[in-house]
């Protein structure tokens, strides 16, 4: 058992200045300084990193939450439907043809996660039973991504079309300082509250009766799981779009590290979720690409092998 | 055998000065319900339990022995009817009260992450705020009785079926409970860790521990307890020592089998 906290520490704090430097226009601190090089750092690098840091930290807990409540290694953030929820009412923006003014877009997202987070405490509600969460969390999302698809196909003009599909597919291109004010502490707070269920989590690990037996109240939990995840996903989608994959890999990797209780990988999850999508987010703006590549899609495309190699392992075992 | 009487689990717990809650003297140490209800399980169960005794609960299948463990326990809402612990009424204590007081050992010894046995007994403390010093030792406590410390940092998906169930105990007895109740602690064990579990149960109830158990074997209920509730469609129908409350004639008209018991008080054999 290694302690990866202060690893992944270590890491960011040799990853986040280095982020700041690589780009397209790369700021060597030693050399001539490039023309606009303050403006560059201030207001597009730095809000960037700083988002790629939170989302990554909320993705990462968010998932290793989740993992722990569903009992499930495969679990992910995007099953409880919030996802989904956040990206359908960011679509509505574009095509109202609000999403241009400010706020509008990661307001409706917002929204969206909140409507999402709603149904989901209504329909699995009462119960505390993470099967029924689970199912309502698929309808959820299914549902959610067949409106998406209707208001893709129903899409106004072309342009919005294209605008649309270019969102979804989640980046941290062009982020602002305004998208950190708003998607920080809101994750944040999510953090905090999936930190706070750890240990009904850990109770978790036996089964609901005996967590029950142990003092745990479903409810509570439950309500803190739609809450945690509610604001950590909620506010990442409104802010980058989808970005997948983060939440399944990061607990994955480091559940070999804790000694195995739910509680002990929330935190050092986070850290590595952070630091995983401050480099992703850093290679996406360094590839020599005709147009920069989309930080979901390079995701997805380090995410699909590595859950293949998953199951491969998970299949060894059951032979 | 394996496991020894226990000679480390403290009964002396610190109850009462953690809990700080009056509890009336003349119902101390006794576990009642009083005609509880859960539609289709349990119809009018009426019952009062004692510390120092292991009851066990005995019926065919479907009887509701489950269901009458887990009301007891106080995880499952009543349809109508109470269950006391100390006199107290169990639906109205804190979460955390009732899960230090009353320990549950489920069926299926269910475990979603592979954890070493000590993380495991640790989870028995999670109602417990009494700091990190005094989980230790009571963890100790508890893998010592169980006879788990060679084991202690092993994962649980290395040890073999009956490590495994001295383990899901430990995790209960870490929690140092008033009550432990256990839903057929004996299934999936040899016979000689069969006895050995009974054995230990009895020398907690020895200690002051009250020690529910579901049991199918009533060979074992027979010989091995002081007490047997017998239920059937969800109703009590015997109460009582087991030679009383396991008859031939409870035998017969309960599971529907004629059966004979031989041999004499203590070591009798089933014969069918």
């Amino acid at each position: 058992m290694t302690r990866p906290i202060p690893l992944l520490l270590l890491g960011l704090l040799i990853a986040a200045p280095l982020s700041l430097l690589a780009g397209r226009v790369w700021l060597d601190p030693f050399a001539q300084p490039v023309p606009n090089a303050l403006i560059i750092l201030t207001e597009l690098r730095m809000p960037r990193a700083v988002l790629a840091l939170v989302l990554g930290a909320g993705l990462g807990a968010a998932g290793a939450a989740m993992q722990g409540y569903l009992r499930n290694p495969l679990a992910d953030p995007g099953l409880f439907g919030i996802a989904p929820g956040a990206a359908l009412g960011a679509v509505l923006s574009f095509w109202t043809g609000l999403a241009g003014t400010p706020w509008v877009l990661p307001l409706f997202a917002l929204l969206g996660a909140g409507g999402a987070m709603a149904l989901l405490g209504l329909i699995a509600g009462r119960t505390g039973s993470a099967l029924l969460f689970t199912l309502a969390g698929m309808i959820i999302a299914s549902l959610a991504g067949a409106l998406m698809s209707l208001a893709i196909s129903l899409s106004p003009t072309p342009f919005a079309m294209s605008e649309i599909v270019t969102w979804l597919m989640g980046a941290l291109a062009d982020r602002s300082w305004r998208e950190v004010w708003f998607a920080a502490p809101l994750t944040l707070v999510g953090i905090a509250l999936l930190l706070r269920a750890g240990r009904s989590l850990d109770a978790l690990t036996l089964g609901e009766a005996a967590a029950r037996s142990l003092g745990v109240d479903p409810r509570t939990l439950q309500w803190l799981m739609i809450a945690g995840v509610g604001l950590t996903v909620g506010a990442g989608v409104a802010a980058a779009g989808i970005i997948g994959f983060v939440g399944l890999i990061v607990p994955h990797l480091l559940r070999r590290t804790t000694d195995g209780r739910p509680s002990q990988l929330i935190l050092p999850s986070a850290l590595a979720g952070a630091l995983l999508l401050l480099v992703a987010d850093m290679l996406c703006r360094v590839l020599p690409l005709q147009s920069e590549l989309r930080l979901g899609i390079a995701l997805s495309l380090l995410g699909a092998p590595f859950f293949l190699a998953l199951l491969l392992r998970m299949r060894k075992d059951l032979a | 055998m394996s496991i020894p009487a226990p000679t480390s689990v403290r009964v002396e717990r610190s109850r009462d000065t953690a809990r700080g809650i009056s509890t009336s003297l003349d119902a101390n140490g006794t576990l009642v319900c009083n005609s509880i209800e859960l539609p289709g399980r349990l119809g009018g169960v009426s019952i009062t339990l004692n510390q120092n005794e292991v009851t066990a609960i005995c019926g065919p299948n479907g009887a509701g022995k489950s269901s009458l463990l887990t009301s007891l326990a106080g995880l499952v809402p009543l349809a109508s009817g109470e269950v006391r612990l100390d006199g107290e009424l169990m639906a109205s204590l804190a979460l955390d009260d009732r899960a230090r007081r009353v320990g549950y050992l489920p069926q299926q010894a269910e475990l979603a992450w592979d954890i070493s046995v000590e993380t495991l007994a640790g989870l028995g403390r999670l109602p417990w705020k009494l700091g990190a010093e005094a989980d230790r030792a009571a963890i100790d406590r508890a893998l010592g009785a169980m006879q788990l410390e060679d084991l202690r940092h092993r994962p649980l998906s290395k040890l073999s079926g009956g490590e495994r169930a001295r383990a899901m105990l430990a995790r209960v007895l870490a929690g140092e409970p008033c009550w432990l109740l256990a839903d057929e602690p004996l299934a999936n064990l040899d016979l000689a860790h069969q006895i050995a579990l009974l054995d230990h149960f009895r020398a907690l109830a020895g200690q002051g521990l009250g020690v529910v158990l579901v049991l199918h074997d009533l060979a074992q209920a027979m010989n091995r307890t002081d007490r047997v509730v017998v239920l059937q469609q969800g109703r009590v129908v015997a109460d009582g020592a087991p030679t009383e409350a396991l008859s031939e004639a409870v035998i017969a008209k309960v599971w529907g089998v004629s059966a004979r018991w031989l041999g004499e008080v203590g070591a009798r054999a089933l014969v069918v």
